[in-house]
């Protein structure tokens, strides 16, 4: 079955893959996870504030975040982000915002709702003594959370947080519908250029399995030696 | 914000001249259901399977079992729908590929999106199944063993009966994400409903229209199988069990 594939194609075009797709695809992983997991642990503590408002708020947008496909979420984002642009900076037209610009604003808040479920989770794994002591000790809210229940509650949570972001480099493959160039969509370009269909794909498969794989069992590792012994 | 809302647009017949765009978009929903629901028929088969071997006492039968979901799940959606799409119908044989590429359009990119979503989804109920099997008091299994059962109908008769009933929560969720997840085969052309509403809002460009709409219908669907799916889980709660309540799903 592989009588007829063409390695050179993959000679040919790998630098451009990992060059421009790869880099792109990165990238957008890493700031994705870091403004996801910011965005995130905000929603989570408006999830369990006791405001009414602000949890019924948070709850509403999470649920709406993970009711909806991503490819869905992604189209929205891709028409609505420069009409947002536009009503903030007072424009009279849409923005023009770049594809990378508008798949890191997507998957940033996309994923702010799932690391939120995550993060109050972990939250909520910090025993409630604590944050009584931090009052005790004097410290208002904002201190008793970034001091003493934030970091406890990030060590519990973070092999979980680095499997949710395994599924984000995966995900980040999605922003083919919106014709970005990453990873999957430099080797689309490749492929539909010289007809390589099967030899860059299967690639491409080889390549995410490889990184995923690998991530997945450094978070395993990582796992067995962060637990906390109780 | 300087757009032109135009909510009569569902009313307004699409270019294909199958109707007024409402209808065309349900159409969509109907195409969504229909390769979810084919896809959680294998994810479910194959998942059982593979969940049970992978508790089994036969190490190389584990390891099987843990490399077949390893694949499935360490490759994104999107690249294994081009695979069962583009590269699986080059590598079968001749006659058999052909037969595959000229299926007349909906069914050409089904049959691929309905494999490539049931294999997908099959590695995440093997690992509730496995969960659901581990989760029971060892005392259960030993029990059968005990009685004189063999493997086989330990499985059959005290293990799985069981440990179905813990797991039915766990795959609501999964099943909602086989909704979800459908959505990615508007890449290798099948019309389901993000696919038309994508091509709603090409034909008409009434961008968030088109959107609103299918989100809607995307929150009543979930509404509806969330519904389903309790009433079903009332039913076959383990009695003296605290349910286990759904986990957040990966998507």
């Amino acid at each position: 079955m592989f009588a007829g594939y063409d390695f050179d194609v993959i000679q040919r075009s790998w630098v451009y893959l990992f060059r421009d797709g790869m880099t792109f695809t990165l990238t957008l992983t890493a700031l994705a996870m870091v403004g996801g997991i910011f965005f995130g642990t905000l929603l989570a503590m408006m999830r369990l504030s006791r405001f009414s408002i602000l949890s019924y708020a948070a709850g509403g947008y999470v649920n709406l975040m993970r009711s909806l496909p991503l490819v869905l979420v992604i189209f929205w984002f891709f028409f609505l982000v420069p009409y947002i642009g536009a009503w903030l900076i007072g424009a009279k037209d849409p923005v023009k915002v770049g594809s990378f610009m508008s798949c890191l604003i997507t998957f940033t808040m996309f994923e702010a709702a799932y690391y939120c479920e995550i993060m109050r989770a972990g939250i909520q794994s910090v025993a409630r003594g604590q944050v009584w002591a931090g009052y005790a000790l004097g410290l208002n809210y904002w201190l008793t959370m970034g001091k003493i229940v934030l970091p406890q509650a990030f060590r519990n949570m973070l092999p979980v947080l680095l499997t949710q972001t395994v599924i984000l480099f995966q995900d980040t493959s999605l922003v083919y519908v919106i014709s970005a160039t990453d990873f999957l969509g430099a080797a689309a370009k490749v492929a539909n250029r010289d007809y390589r269909l099967v030899e860059m794909y299967t690639f491409v498969a080889a390549v995410y399995f490889i990184i995923s794989f690998s991530l997945s069992l450094l978070v395993k590792q990582l796992q067995s030696r962060i637990a906390i012994i109780r | 914000m300087n757009y032109n809302w135009e909510w009569g647009i569902y009313l307004a017949a699409e270019p294909g001249g199958t109707g007024i765009y409402i209808k065309y978009l349900v159409i969509g929903l109907g195409w969504t259901l229909a390769t979810a629901l084919a896809a959680w028929v294998i994810a479910l088969a194959i998942g059982l399977v593979v969940g049970t071997l992978r508790t089994t006492p036969h190490k190389w039968v584990v390891r099987l079992g843990n490399a077949y979901v390893e694949v499935f799940r360490n490759v994104p959606l999107i690249v294994q729908m081009f695979l069962w799409f583009f590269v699986v119908p080059e590598l079968l044989p001749k006659a058999l590929g052909d037969w595959v590429k000229q299926m007349a359009p909906p069914w050409g990119s089904y049959l691929p999106a309905v494999m490539c979503l049931g294999l997908y989804t099959s590695v995440r109920v093997a690992e509730q199944v496995k969960a659901g099997i581990g989760s029971l008091p060892r005392g259960q299994g030993m029990a059968g063993t005990a009685l004189g059962l063999t493997l086989g109908q330990n499985y059959r008769f005290v293990q799985l009966p069981q440990a179905l009933r813990i797991v039915l929560p766990p795959l609501t969720s999964e099943f909602m994400n086989v909704i979800k997840n459908s959505s990615v085969a508007l890449t290798i052309g099948l019309l389901e409903l993000t696919g038309r509403a994508r091509a709603m809002q090409e034909f008409s460009f009434k961008v968030f229209e088109a959107f609103a709409a299918a989100t809607v219908i995307y929150l009543l669907t979930n509404l509806v199988v969330v519904f389903a799916m309790r009433a079903l889980e009332k039913k076959v709660q383990v009695p003296g069990l605290i349910s286990a309540s759904p986990t957040a799903g990966a998507h």
